[in-house]
C-alpha cells in the first residue's frame, strides 16, 4: 500500500515541493541557508535535471550544454535592458532562444553518436564561448559581462509608466523584487515545475522510447523506428532547461558573462549528474548540492575558522588537526572535491544515489526484520 | 502605477523600515555627524563588539599565488588595525584617525572567499559574505573583469568594495560605481608614465607592433599605449589581438619579424604575458636590429610575481607598476618591515594595494565616526593622504580613482637576490598622469541604495 | 612567401606537440577504451619532472644580502657551479634535455601505478564513471603539484647552445628574416622521433602485435592464453611516458604551471576524435593538421577577412571534419560510438 502510494506522481511532487520550499530551514545547520546559495542550488538543480533528460535517458553525453545556459543568460539580460525588468518576458524569451539554439546545434550534432557527438557539442560550445568573450563584445560585453545600465530603453516599462530610479532598477515579478528570498522562491517554483515535467517524461512512453535508444539504438533502427526526432526533441528540451536556468541566473543577479559557456561549465553539469547518479530523478540534484556546497562553503573556511571549530581540542592536537584539515579547505577545496569524485565513483558505481538506495535497502531490511519479529503495524 | 513606484522605493528589503526617512537621505549633507545612527543599513554592526571584512581573492586558478599574497596582506592589515604586531603603516599614514583598537572601538574580523578569477564565482562569494557572514566591506580580486562584476554587485547591495588588482580604465571609467574604490593605477596612467621614459630610451622615431589580449583590459591597454607612443611620434605598424590563454604565441610573434617594426608592445597580463614574452625572446626579438635600431620589447604592466614567472626573459624590459618593495620611503619601509617579519619575504604590489585599501576604508570609518556607507564614501571621496608608499595621494571623488606617482620599472639585469627582479627606473610624478574624469564617461550612481 | 613558410613551421611545431599529447591519449583512450581525463595531468607531470630536476641541480649556496634587513634575501650560487665550475654550469645548462633521463622511469612508474591502482578497475565501467574518476584524479594531482610548486609558472630555459634562432632563410637563400628558434626545431624533431618509435614498437615487435590484436578483439586474444591485462598495463605506462616526454620538452617553450594539463586536455581530446577513435595514425595526422590550420588562421591577412577566426579555428575544423567523415580522419567503426 505504502509502496504504491509513494510511487504515485502527486505524492512525489508533494514531498519534493515541501522539501524544496523548506530548504531555508533544513539547510540552516550546515550554514547553507543564505539566499544566494539557495538560488544557486535551485538554478543548477534545474540545469542538471534538464541535462539528465538527455544524458540520463538517451545516454548521449553532451559536453556543450553550458552554451545554452549562457545564451539563456544573455537573452534574459537583453530582455531586462530592452523590454522590462519583469522576469516573465525574460524567462520566456530565454526559453525560446535557447530552444532555437539547441535545435540548430542538436540537429547538426545528433548526426553523430558516441564520442563524436560529445566532441561536436563541445566544439559548438567552445566556439560560442570564444566569440562571446572577444569579437561578439558589442552583444555580450566580453570579459566584463553584459550588465544593466541607466540608459537602457526598457520599452515595456516605459510604456507602463514605471518611474526611473536613481540607481539601477531591480528585476521583479510584477513589483516583487527578485533578489534575496523572493528570488529563491521564484527559482524554487520553476525547479518544481521542471521536476514535474521531468518526472512526467521519465514515466511516459516517450521516456521509455528514449531509454530504448540508450540500451540499443541499432536494434531500434532495424525495427524501422526513426530515433532522430526523439533524440532531437530530448536535446532541445534539455537545452531549454539550461536556457531557463541561465535566465534565472540573470533574474537573481542581472549580469551575464561569457565564462558561463566555457567547457569547464559544461563539464561541471556532467560531473554533477554523474556524481549524483545518471538517469535517476533525484541524483543530479544531489550532485548539484554537493558541488555547489563545496564551492561556496568549503572554499570559505580558513585557518581562523578551523581554529575556532577545533578549539575544544588540546593545543598541540588542535594545531595538528588544523594544519591537516587546512589542506582540504580554503584554497584546497579543489583537492577535497577531486578526492570526493574519486571516492564516490570507486565505492558507489552509480553515484551518490546508489549510496542512498543502498542505505534505504539496508534500512528496509532492518525494519523488515523488526517487523517480522514484532508487530505488523507499519502496514497501514 | 503608484503601487509600482512604492515598490521601487522599497527595492531593498533591508531598507523597508527606513522608507519614511528615504526622502531625507537625498539631502544628507546637512546632517551632522552622529545623526546617521538613525539610518538603517545592511549589516549594521550596531552595538556589536566586532565588525567583519570580506577578503575575496583568487585561491584557485592561474592567479592563486597573487591571491595568496593579497590574503597575507589583509591578515596583516587586520592585525595592525586591532593593535597587534608592529603597526605597519599605521605609524606612517597621515592624516590618520585610527587608534589601533579596531575600527570605532570594534574589533576587526574577517572572512575569506575564492573568486576563482571568474565573475560568477566572485559574485557568488561576495554575496555569501554579504548575506551570510554580514560583512561591512569587501575587497580583493586580481582581474578587471572580476573587479567590475563585484563592484556592480556591491553597488546594488550597498556594501563598499575596495578593489584589489585591477588595471583596466573601465573600473573607474565606464563602469565606475559609487560603492567601488580603486587604489591601483590604470592602463591610461601606465601609458602616460611610460611615455617620457620610452622617449628618452628609444627616441621618437620608432615603429611599434602591438600584441593585445583580446578582451576589455587588453583593448584599453592597447589604446592607451597607442595614444602615448603616437604622441611621441612613433608609428603603429600593427595591432594584433590574441586569444586569451593561447599558450603558444609563436604564430603571432613570427609576423613581427617581417613587419619592419622595431618595438614590440605586449599588452598581456599574467600567464599570457609570461608566455608571450618568453616566446618573443626565444624568437630572438631582443637581439634583433631593425631599421638600424636595437629591437625593444615593452610590457606596460608588470608585477614581481610575473617577473618571477618570466625568468631571464624579463631582464632589461621596461614596464610600469603600482608599487615596489624597494622604494625608499617611510610608508614602504614600515610595510615591508612588518610583512617581511611576518612572512619572510617582501610583499608584491598586489599585497601592497590590498593592505592600503583596507587601512583606507578603516580610516574613513573612524574619521566619519560611523559605518554608514554613504558617509564613509563621502569621507573617502577627495581624501588626500600620504605615508602609504606612493607619496601624496588623492582619492578623486569624481571617479573614485587614486592619483599618485607611478613607477616605471625595468627587469633587473643583475639581481642581487631572488627578490630583486625589478629595478625602479623612474618615479613619474602624479601631475604627469592625471586626466579629466569625463574622458571615460560612466556614472557613479547614488550614495544611498 | 616567407610568412607562409614560417607559419607552416609554426604549425608543424604546434602540430608536433598536439600529436604527441594526442598519441598518448589515444593509446589509452582509443585502444584501452578508457576516457582518461587525467591525461593532461600526465603531460603536466612530465613538465614538472623537468622543473624538479632543474631545481635539484640548482640547489644553491645562499649568501645573504646584507643590505636587506627585514627578511632574508639571498644571492644564490648552485653548488654544482661551486664544486665543478664550468662543468657544473654546463650540466645545469642542459637540465631540460638531461631531465628526460629522469622523466622516463618516473613517468613509467606513474603510469604503472595509475593503471594497477585505479584504471584497471574501470575498464568495464561506463564512460561516465571513467570521466568522473579520472577528472577527480587530475584535480588531486594538480593540487598536489600546486602545494609543492605554487601556482605561478616556473620558467625553464633551453641549453644556451640552442637558445637562439636558426637562420633558415639565409641558409636556403631566402630572406634573412626567416629565422626559427632552435629549440622549437628540436621539439619538432623530437616529437617525430617519439611518434616513429611508438609506431615501430607497435608494428614490429611481437608485443606490439599482441597489443594491436588485443585492441581489435580482447576476448579472443585472452582466450589464446595471452595475458592481455599485463600488456595493457604496459600500454598505459607507455601512454603516460609519451605524455610526460611531451611535457618535459615543452617546458622551455611554455613555462610549466600546475594548471597546464587542463589547458591542453580539451584540445587533446579534440585532436584524438578528429583523428578518429582507435587510430594512432589519425591522431598524429589530426595533430599536425590542426596545428598548421591554427597557425594559418592567426595570420593577419586571414584575421582581417574573418575576425576572430583564430579563436575558433580548431573547433570549426573539428565540426567540419566530423560532419564530412563520420569517424574522423581514420576512425575505426564501432569504437566509442555508443
Amino acid at each position: 500500500m505504502m509502496k504504491l502510494s509513494l510511487k504515485s506522481n502527486w505524492v512525489i511532487m508533494l514531498v519534493f515541493a515541501v522539501v524544496v520550499l523548506t530548504a531555508p530551514l533544513w539547510l540552516t545547520p550546515i550554514g547553507a541557508n543564505y539566499p544566494d546559495l539557495l538560488q544557486k542550488f535551485a538554478i543548477f538543480g534545474l540545469f542538471a535535471i534538464g541535462y539528465n533528460i538527455l544524458f540520463g535517458l538517451t545516454g548521449y553525453l553532451s559536453f556543450g550544454h553550458a552554451a545554452f545556459l549562457g545564451v539563456g543568460s544573455y537573452t534574459a539580460v537583453w530582455s531586462f535592458k530592452l523590454l522590462s525588468m519583469n522576469v516573465i518576458p525574460a524567462v520566456l524569451f530565454s526559453l525560446l532562444v535557447s530552444g532555437v539554439f539547441a535545435l540548430l546545434i542538436g540537429y547538426v550534432s545528433l548526426r553523430r553518436t558516441g564520442i563524436y557527438f560529445s566532441i561536436l557539442t563541445l566544439a559548438f560550445a567552445q566556439m560560442s564561448y570564444s566569440l562571446a568573450y572577444s569579437v561578439l563584445t558589442p552583444i555580450t560585453n566580453g570579459e566584463t559581462g553584459l550588465q544593466l545600465s541607466l540608459q537602457d530603453p526598457r520599452v515595456l516599462d516605459a510604456m507602463a509608466g514605471v518611474a526611473k530610479t536613481e540607481g539601477l532598477p531591480s528585476t521583479n515579478l510584477f513589483g516583487q523584487i527578485m533578489s534575496g528570498y523572493p528570488g529563491f522562491y521564484f527559482c524554487a517554483a520553476l525547479l518544481i515545475i521542471g521536476f514535474y515535467i521531468s518526472l512526467k517524461i521519465f514515466r511516459s512512453p516517450y521516456g521509455l522510447k528514449l531509454m530504448a535508444i540508450k540500451s540499443n539504438q541499432t536494434r531500434m533502427k532495424y525495427t524501422g523506428f526513426n530515433t532522430r526526432p526523439y533524440l532531437l526533441s530530448a536535446f532541445v528540451i534539455s537545452g531549454m532547461y539550461a536556457g531557463v536556468a541561465g535566465a534565472l541566473m540573470a533574474v537573481t543577479d542581472p549580469l551575464a558573462g561569457a565564462e558561463r559557456m566555457q567547457w569547464t561549465a559544461s563539464g561541471e553539469v556532467v560531473l554533477m549528474t554523474i556524481l549524483g547518479g545518471v538517469g535517476t530523478l533525484i541524483g543530479p540534484l544531489l550532485g548539484v548540492g554537493i558541488i555547489k556546497y563545496f564551492e561556496n562553503i568549503f572554499s570559505a573556511l580558513n585557518e581562523k575558522v578551523l581554529h575556532e571549530v577545533f578549539s575544544a581540542l588540546p593545543d598541540g592536537l588542535e594545531n595538528l588537526v588544523v594544519s591537516v584539515t587546512e589542506l582540504f579547505v580554503g584554497e584546497g577545496w579543489h583537492l577535497t572535491l577531486g578526492t570526493l569524485f574519486m571516492l564516490v565513483v570507486i565505492f558507489l558505481p552509480g553515484g551518490v544515489m546508489e549510496g542512498v538506495t543502498r542505505l534505504i535497502t539496508a534500512g528496509k531490511r532492518m525494519l523488515g526484520i523488526r517487523a517480522s519479529s514484532g508487530s505488523a503495524g507499519d502496514e497501514k | 502605477m503608484s503601487k509600482k513606484q512604492t515598490t521601487q522605493q522599497q527595492r531593498r528589503d533591508f531598507l523597508k523600515a527606513s522608507a519614511a526617512t528615504g526622502v531625507a537621505a537625498s539631502v544628507p549633507l546637512i546632517f551632522s555627524k552622529g545623526a546617521y545612527a538613525a539610518e538603517k543599513f545592511r549589516n549594521d554592526p550596531g552595538t556589536g563588539k566586532s565588525i567583519k571584512f570580506g577578503f575575496n581573492v583568487p585561491q584557485t586558478g592561474a592567479y592563486a599565488d597573487e591571491g595568496a599574497d593579497e590574503l597575507r596582506a589583509y591578515k596583516l592589515a587586520v592585525k595592525h588595525l586591532n593593535g597587534e604586531g608592529d603597526g605597519g603603516m599605521l605609524n606612517t599614514m597621515k592624516p590618520m584617525s585610527l587608534k589601533g583598537n579596531g575600527v570605532l572601538g570594534k574589533k576587526v574580523e574577517y572572512v575569506t572567499g575564492d573568486t576563482q578569477t571568474k565573475s560568477d564565482a566572485a559574485r557568488a562569494s561576495a554575496k555569501r559574505m554579504i548575506e551570510k557572514d554580514g560583512v561591512l566591506m569587501i575587497t580583493g580580486g586580481s582581474s578587471s573583469g572580476v573587479a567590475i562584476a563585484v563592484q556592480g554587485l556591491c553597488q546594488e547591495m550597498g556594501t563598499i568594495f575596495m578593489t584589489g588588482l585591477t588595471h583596466s580604465n573601465d573600473t573607474t571609467g565606464k563602469d565606475k560605481k559609487r560603492y567601488g574604490f580603486r587604489h591601483m593605477f590604470n592602463a591610461y596612467m601606465s601609458g602616460r608614465a611610460l611615455g617620457p621614459v620610452l622617449e628618452k630610451e628609444y627616441g621618437t622615431e620608432r615603429r611599434a607592433y602591438h600584441l593585445t589580449a583580446d578582451y576589455t583590459w587588453g583593448w584599453t591597454q592597447e589604446q592607451s599605449m597607442k595614444d602615448t607612443t603616437e604622441a611621441l611620434g612613433w608609428k603603429t605598424v600593427k595591432t594584433v589581438r590574441t586569444p586569451v590563454g593561447a599558450g603558444d604565441f609563436s604564430q603571432y610573434i613570427t609576423p613581427v619579424l617581417n613587419s619592419g617594426a622595431d618595438v614590440l608592445i605586449l599588452n598581456h597580463y599574467g600567464k599570457d604575458m609570461i608566455n608571450s614574452l618568453n616566446q618573443a625572446v626565444q624568437f630572438g626579438l631582443k637581439d634583433k636590429v631593425v631599421n638600424g635600431k636595437q629591437f625593444e620589447i615593452v610590457v606596460p604592466l608588470f608585477s614581481r610575481l610575473m617577473a618571477q614567472g618570466a625568468g631571464d626573459a624579463i631582464k632589461g624590459i621596461l614596464g610600469s607598476t603600482n608599487w615596489n618593495w624597494q622604494l625608499k620611503n617611510a610608508g614602504t619601509n614600515a610595510f615591508v618591515k612588518s610583512f617581511g617579519a611576518e612572512y619572510g619575504f617582501p610583499p608584491s604590489q598586489a599585497a601592497h594595494t590590498c593592505y592600503v585599501q583596507t587601512l583606507l576604508y578603516a580610516n574613513a570609518c573612524e574619521q566619519a565616526g560611523t559605518f554608514y556607507p554613504p558617509e564613509v564614501i563621502r569621507t573617502l571621496e577627495d581624501f588626500i593622504f600620504d605615508g602609504m608608499g606612493n607619496g601624496e595621494t588623492l582619492y578623486r571623488g569624481a571617479d573614485h580613482q587614486c592619483f599618485k606617482d607611478v613607477l616605471v620599472v625595468r627587469g633587473n639585469p643583475n639581481p642581487t637576490s631572488q627578490f630583486d627582479l625589478l629595478k625602479v627606473e623612474q618615479v613619474v610624478p602624479r601631475s604627469k598622469v592625471e586626466y579629466d574624469p569625463s574622458i571615460f564617461g560612466g556614472e557613479l550612481g547614488p550614495y544611498k541604495v | 612567401m616567407d610568412a607562409i613558410l614560417i607559419q607552416i613551421l609554426n604549425g608543424l611545431d604546434k602540430g608536433g606537440a598536439y600529436a604527441l599529447i594526442a598519441l598518448g591519449l589515444t593509446l589509452a583512450f582509443g585502444t584501452l577504451g578508457v576516457v582518461n581525463f587525467a591525461h593532461g595531468a600526465l603531460f603536466m607531470l612530465g613538465a614538472f619532472c623537468a622543473v624538479t630536476f632543474q631545481q635539484v641541480l640548482t640547489i644553491s649556496k645562499k649568501v645573504k644580502d646584507p643590505s636587506i634587513t627585514f627578511f632574508d634575501a639571498y644571492k644564490e650560487t648552485p653548488y654544482l657551479e661551486i664544486w665543478w665550475g664550468d662543468t657544473g654550469r654546463a650540466i645545469i645548462d642542459y637540465a631540460v634535455p638531461l631531465s628526460i633521463l629522469f622523466a622516463i622511469p618516473v613517468m613509467l612508474l606513474i603510469g604503472v601505478i595509475m593503471e594497477r591502482g585505479l584504471i584497471k578497475y574501470f575498464y568495464k565501467r561506463t564512460h561516465a564513471e571513467q570521466i568522473l574518476v579520472t577528472f577527480g584524479l587530475a584535480i588531486v594531482i594538480q593540487e598536489i603539484v600546486r602545494s609543492f610548486f605554487g601556482a605561478n609558472p616556473l620558467p625553464q630555459s633551453a641549453p644556451a647552445v640552442v637558445a637562439g634562432s636558426a637562420a633558415i632563410g639565409s641558409a636556403l637563400g631566402l630572406s634573412d628574416n626567416l629565422v626559427y628558434p632552435w629549440w622549437r626545431l628540436i621539439y619538432l624533431g623530437f616529437s617525430l622521433a617519439v611518434i616513429f618509435a611508438v609506431f615501430a614498437f607497435l608494428k614490429y615487435t611481437t608485443f606490439g602485435m599482441v597489443v594491436r590484436a588485443g585492441m581489435a578483439d580482447r576476448e579472443t586474444v585472452s582466450l589464446l592464453g595471452i595475458n592481455v591485462q599485463k600488456r595493457f598495463t604496459i600500454v598505459f605506462a607507455l601512454a603516460a611516458l609519451v605524455a610526460g616526454l611531451a611535457g618535459v620538452m615543452y617546458a622551455p617553450i611554455l613555462p610549466p604551471d600546475y594548471h597546464m594539463g587542463m589547458d591542453f586536455l580539451v584540445l587533446s581530446f579534440v585532436v584524438v576524435v578528429v583523428g578518429g577513435m582507435g587510430s594512432l595514425g589519425g591522431a598524429v595526422a589530426a595533430g599536425f593538421l590542426l596545428g598548421i590550420l591554427q597557425s594559418f588562421a592567426s595570420m593577419n591577412e586571414i584575421k582581417s577577412i574573418i575576425p576572430g577566426i583564430d579563436q575558433i579555428i580548431i573547433y570549426l575544423v573539428a565540426v567540419v571534419i566530423l560532419l564530412v567523415r563520420p569517424r574522423g580522419l581514420m576512425g575505426r567503426e564501432g569504437v566509442m560510438e555508443d
